[in-house]
């Protein structure tokens, strides 16, 4: 066994005191001292990532998500920035709507992935990634600096809690007034949650299953009443807080790409598989030139899935070969899937090694693992939730 | 849970069980805790040499791998297989859950590990 090194300087969110409270595994995650899981303990006999994993595959599980960013852009010009500074189209949104979108170099290559929402007319709320907070408000404020439009970093001022599974929607209904079976998947409405008015309410997530996040006031009193209130309400549902673990898990079974990983500064939206959430012909943004050029000249890699045939576990990083063992590409993501219960990763690999069907090798501790191209997403969620119209 | 004080430990969380010239080796409640729901075991083969201090074995969680380092040097004479298809077991019983009895080349090692008590000393200063 060998032990992990803790770093020095870390940022917590308001839930930190619940978090270890319930007795969770801390980790240095991008600088944010966060959750990897809540393994069993005597008060809470079932836990840790797995359970976590099935809890919201099966009914419902509980995920800060406060170290998330928020940036709110509004004024008369807020559309045509928005529009400027993302690969989708947000003039396809209809106020309380949402999208995946993506913020790009003019190289074409990521600067984050985001959810856009359309708070109002004019009026935008991107979501971005922990790790890149700093990085994308500066971004996106040169980038619309020539638009008549305001943008505010409300990173600190909400917690973001994500109640994701089928029975997430049975859990807050129960703690709030707004009708959520009238909210539909990447939709959102306001409402009172917990004694809070005019909470967002959005049918998002991150886990490839139903679910909702709520956006609450960011001090820790308010936070933690919230975070313990759901809890209770998902208790009769067999409700667990989860982890960061299983949120990595719960997304590479969905194949939703993270930051870092199968989308960076070095990768475009073709090569990552992204090509339906980018609108070419919605006028001039961020990146769209290159994009024109690579399409031209064409790809040479691409995202694909890959399961292992053989044992043995393809991790982040490692090196895929074509049949001979010459290495040909690398494993972006890789991971047991706890419900699918097979070994499975994403990879960036040559175009001609990317049918299905194909048998590739991935090498473990220097040896080959055979593994096969398979369709992504290596899981879908059986049908839309029951309430939802 | 308990570290029975039998046994002898490493600061890279194994144990070992020495019974005459046969040491039994497996991870510590505190490994397994770490590392999480254990998914994967990487055993050497019966007639392998083990060398104290390098690895001899890999074990993964859902999210991270580690490897296995030999509390002493010997030679494999029984491999612990029930943990490849139930590698579980290595979370629900850890003191238990075995992982390879070697034939101790040099006893004398055992007495540089660590003791129950040094253990757990060890242990609470890492956390």
């Amino acid at each position: 066994m060998s032990s992990n090194t803790k770093s020095a300087v870390v940022r917590r969110t308001a839930l930190n005191s619940a978090h270890r409270q319930l007795g969770a595994r801390m980790v240095d995650f991008n600088g944010w001292d966060m959750p990897v899981e809540y393994p069993s303990n005597a008060t809470r006999k079932i836990g840790g990532l797995i359970a976590e994993h099935m809890a919201v595959r099966t009914s419902v599980g509980l995920f800060d998500v406060s170290h998330m960013g928020d940036i709110r852009l509004h004024g008369p010009q807020a559309l045509q920035a928005v529009q400027y500074i993302t690969f989708n189209d947000a003039s396809q949104l209809a106020v309380g709507q949402a999208q995946y979108s993506a913020m790009l170099y003019p190289t074409g290559t990521f600067v984050d992935d985001v959810i856009v929402h359309c708070l109002g007319e004019n009026d935008y709320l991107l979501v971005i990634n922990a790790g890149t907070r700093q990085k994308d408000v500066d971004w996106v404020r040169n980038a619309a600096k020539d638009f008549e439009c305001a943008v505010e970093d409300l990173s600190d001022s909400y917690t973001q809690i994500a109640i994701q599974g089928p029975n997430g929607w049975r859990t807050l209904q129960k703690l709030t007034d707004a009708d959520l079976s009238k909210v539909k998947f990447y939709w959102f409405t306001h409402g009172t949650v917990c004694g809070l008015p005019n909470t967002l309410i959005a049918r998002t997530g991150y886990t490839a299953e139903d679910g909702f996040e709520i956006y609450i006031p960011g001090d820790e009193a308010t936070s933690t009443r919230v975070w313990n209130e759901l809890l209770a309400a998902g208790e009769e549902f067999g409700i667990l807080p989860c982890g960061l673990g299983a949120r990595n898990t719960l997304r590479l079974e969905g194949s939703l790409s993270l930051y870092g990983h199968e989308i960076s500064d070095t990768i475009t939206p073709l090569e990552a598989h992204l090509e339906r959430f980018l609108k070419m012909d919605k006028g001039e943004f961020i990146g769209r030139a290159a994009l024109v050029s690579q399409k031209e000249r064409g790809i040479q890699n691409i995202l694909i899935g890959l399961e292992s045939m053989e044992r043995g576990i393809p991790r982040d990083g490692y090196k895929v070969t074509d049949p001979q063992g010459r290495g040909i590409g690398y494993v972006t993501s890789g991971s047991p899937a706890p419900f699918l219960k097979k070994n499975i990763a994403l990879a960036y690999v040559p175009l001609e090694y990317a049918s299905e069907g194909t048998v590739l090798g991935v090498e473990i501790r220097s040896q080959i693992v055979k593994c096969k191209v398979v369709p992504t997403p290596f899981y879908k969620r059986p049908r839309p939730a029951r309430n939802t119209q | 849970m308990a570290y029975p004080p039998e046994f002898k430990y490493t600061k890279e969380h194994e144990w070992l069980a020495v019974d005459g010239a046969t040491g039994t080796i497996g991870i510590t409640d505190y490994a397994q805790n770490s590392l999480g729901d254990i998914v994967f075991v990487e055993l050497p083969k019966v007639g392998a040499q083990l060398v104290a201090g390098k690895t001899f074995g890999t074990v993964e969680s859902v999210k991270a791998v580690s490897d296995l380092f030999a509390p002493a040097s010997g030679t494999v004479t029984e491999v612990n297989d029930g943990l490849t298809t139930s590698p579980e077991k290595v979370n629900s019983d850890p003191h238990s859950a075995w992982m390879v009895k070697i034939t101790l080349a040099n006893p004398a090692e055992v007495d540089a590990l660590l003791s129950a008590a040094d253990y757990e000393k060890f242990i609470a200063d890492e956390q």
